[in-house]
């Protein structure tokens, strides 16, 4: 059976209203996207939905009781919440710098969990 | 009191001060100070750690706190001087900035020129009068986030969210996430405030109810809140008494607007304009004061963090030809309008001459929702162009880079008037 969804692109700010015609896992029609970008994430959406996860570990010994962290690349939406109870169990020690890798391949989705400022110790 | 000389001051230190301050530096004055109240730079940003920064002007997306450390270095890599802990507590329109901090008390700063760079602040359950008590538990979504993700406290555990704007999205998964119950985002109008981007990642992500033409009519709750009662409204934005009904909740997260800070602009006698709240200006972002500049969210309030940067370097650019002399006005003031279905256009008016220059970026907001529409720019009622959109929301500011060389040639224009109005033959 054909399906028909009609997606926002999340890609971008931009925000562009997709329209997609799929039947099962298999693309038929792409439309109304202004980026390439637009296609791909429109493919994934229908297949698999993923996201970037930000959120934040706690700190030891830091200037600030947390640091903001991200996946350094987008996850399957169904781990989200699996992938937040793992950081929310991490304790990062001061000094911290934007980037740092803090868990490596979460759930083997192949995404590092990194920080995302610089974060000095406590003084 | 102390007292100094500088070419440049630059007040507020978050992304609209940072980039005005590397662009007048990178202009030629090398004599800048940035004046920040906080203990650190970056403004807002800290706090907003997703994603969802910087896609136009570093083509990836990146977090606030990313977003901002470029632009804190590229302010530690040049003889910027930066002042934290430091607030400005008074500007005079010939220029003179007082400030204070515990190190060296009150300074008296002589400037040649001055940018405006405070952001803005949330409104609160004080300005939008909902009846009932005001319990501990009623907050707004940009103090929830300061808590959540800088000072590490989640809270509340049943949350009601008032107002679809996008820190009320963003604040909706964040809590969520962690773990608190999201029971609904209320918004009094059809549409949401936010960007479409944060209602599907923010809302459909994780099934958060999102109840249009719904407001707070009452907070209960005696010292700690304990429910909020929400009702349907009409199309006169009136509540319907009878669609009435108890959500059990112990945070009330308010997102209904933000409003520029411009409690400094006034003391300099810069002149507001009713519809944006912050500055009147032009195309240089320069105030009814000459040599005082604003940019950022004191101008207007920006959705994306790109446009400010982009609006900064304007300022930056102009105030450091201000110091330089290096323009004049050009006597004649072309007035920039607000046409159909336009909330605001940034800049206010043209009126500045200048040999390097190829473009004006003129920032609108309409006042409702359309899709498929067109954009016409008319200088005094003739039709100078105009191109297409898919769509256009109030939440979403649009930015048109109005050529010079349209306007060359057009010696007694008086106006610009933009509409955006749906497509012809839709
Ligand atoms: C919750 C939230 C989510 C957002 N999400 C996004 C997003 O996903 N993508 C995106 O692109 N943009 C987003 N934005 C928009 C973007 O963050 C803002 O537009 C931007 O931060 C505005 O920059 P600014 O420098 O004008 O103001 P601010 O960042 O507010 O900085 C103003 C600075 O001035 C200082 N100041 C004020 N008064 C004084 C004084 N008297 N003396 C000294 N210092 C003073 C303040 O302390 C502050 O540091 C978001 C904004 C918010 C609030
Ligand atoms: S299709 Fe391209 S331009 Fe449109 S929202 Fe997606 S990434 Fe942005």
């Amino acid at each position: 059976m054909i399906e028909k969804k009609q997606l926002t692109c999340v890609a971008c700010p931009k925000g562009c209203e997709v329209a997609v015609e799929f039947e099962g896992n298999e693309i038929i029609s792409i439309d109304g996207h202004a980026c390439p970008q637009g296609e791909d994430y429109a493919k994934e959406e229908v297949v698999a939905p993923t996201r970037i996860l930000p959120t934040t570990a706690v700190v030891k010994n830091g200037s600030l009781p947390l640091v903001p962290v991200k996946t350094t690349k987008a996850i399957p939406l169904e781990v989200i919440h699996d992938a937040m109870s793992i950081i929310g169990n991490i304790e990062v020690e001061a000094p911290i710098k934007m980037g740092d890798v803090l868990i490596e391949n979460i759930l083997d989705t192949g995404a590092d969990i990194v920080a995302t400022r610089n974060l000095a110790r406590q003084i | 009191m102390h007292k100094l000389n500088k070419e440049l001051v630059v007040i507020g230190g978050g992304p609209a001060g940072l980039a005005a301050a590397k662009e007048a530096y990178e202009k030629g004055i090398k004599d800048v100070m940035v004046i920040e109240r906080d203990m650190e730079l970056g403004g807002i940003l800290p706090q907003c750690i997703h994603n969802g920064f910087g896609v136009h002007h570093f083509k990836e997306e990146l977090t606030g706190p990313e977003y901002a450390q470029r632009f804190i270095d590229d302010v530690a890599e040049r003889d910027i001087e930066v002042k934290l802990n430091t607030m400005v507590l008074d500007v005079t329109k010939d220029k003179k900035v007082y400030a204070v901090n515990k190190e060296e008390g009150f300074s008296e700063i002589q400037a040649e020129a001055v940018i405006l760079a405070m952001g803005c602040r949330e409104r609160t359950a004080g300005a939008i009068g909902i009846p009932g008590t005001r319990p501990a538990g009623v907050i707004t979504a940009g103090t929830a986030q300061r808590y959540t993700n800088i000072e590490g406290y989640v809270p509340g555990d049943e949350v009601v969210v008032l107002g679809s704007g996008d820190i009320g999205l963003i604040m909706a998964r964040r809590m969520r996430l962690e773990g608190a119950d999201v029971k609904a985002v209320c918004e009094l109008l059809p549409y949401t405030g936010g960007l479409t981007r944060n209602v599907v990642q923010c809302l459909e992500d994780y099934d958060i109810p999102l109840m249009l033409n719904h407001t707070v009519t009452e907070i209960i709750g005696n010292g700690k809140l304990e429910a909020v009662e929400i009702s349907e409204v009409d199309e006169n934005l009136n509540p319907i008494p009878e669609t009435a009904k108890i959500i059990k909740a112990d945070t009330l997260l308010l997102s209904v607007g933000l409003i520029p800070e411009n409690e400094l602009s006034k003391k300099a006698d810069v002149v507001l304009d009713d519809r944006t709240s912050g500055p009147i200006v032009n195309e240089g972002r320069e105030t009814n004061i000459e040599g005082i500049f604003a940019c950022g969210n004191v101008l207007h309030v920006h959705d994306l963090v790109d446009w400010v940067t982009q609006e900064s370097e304007i300022a930056g650019d102009w105030a450091a030809k201000y110091i330089k002399g290096d323009y004049k006005r050009s006597g004649g003031e072309v007035e920039v309008k607000a046409g159909e279905n336009v909330s605001y256009v940034i800049p206010q008016k043209i009126e500045l001459e200048s040999e390097d220059r190829n473009r004006i970026p003129l920032y609108m907001r309409v006042s409702t929702p359309l899709t498929a529409v067109d954009v016409n720019l008319y200088a005094d009622g003739e039709k100078l162009y105009s191109f297409s959109e898919p769509f256009a929301k109030p939440g979403e500011m649009i930015s048109v880079p109005l050529a010079q060389k349209t306007l060359d040639g057009l010696d007694d224009l008086k106006e610009i008037r933009v509409d955006i109005i749906e497509k012809e033959g839709n």
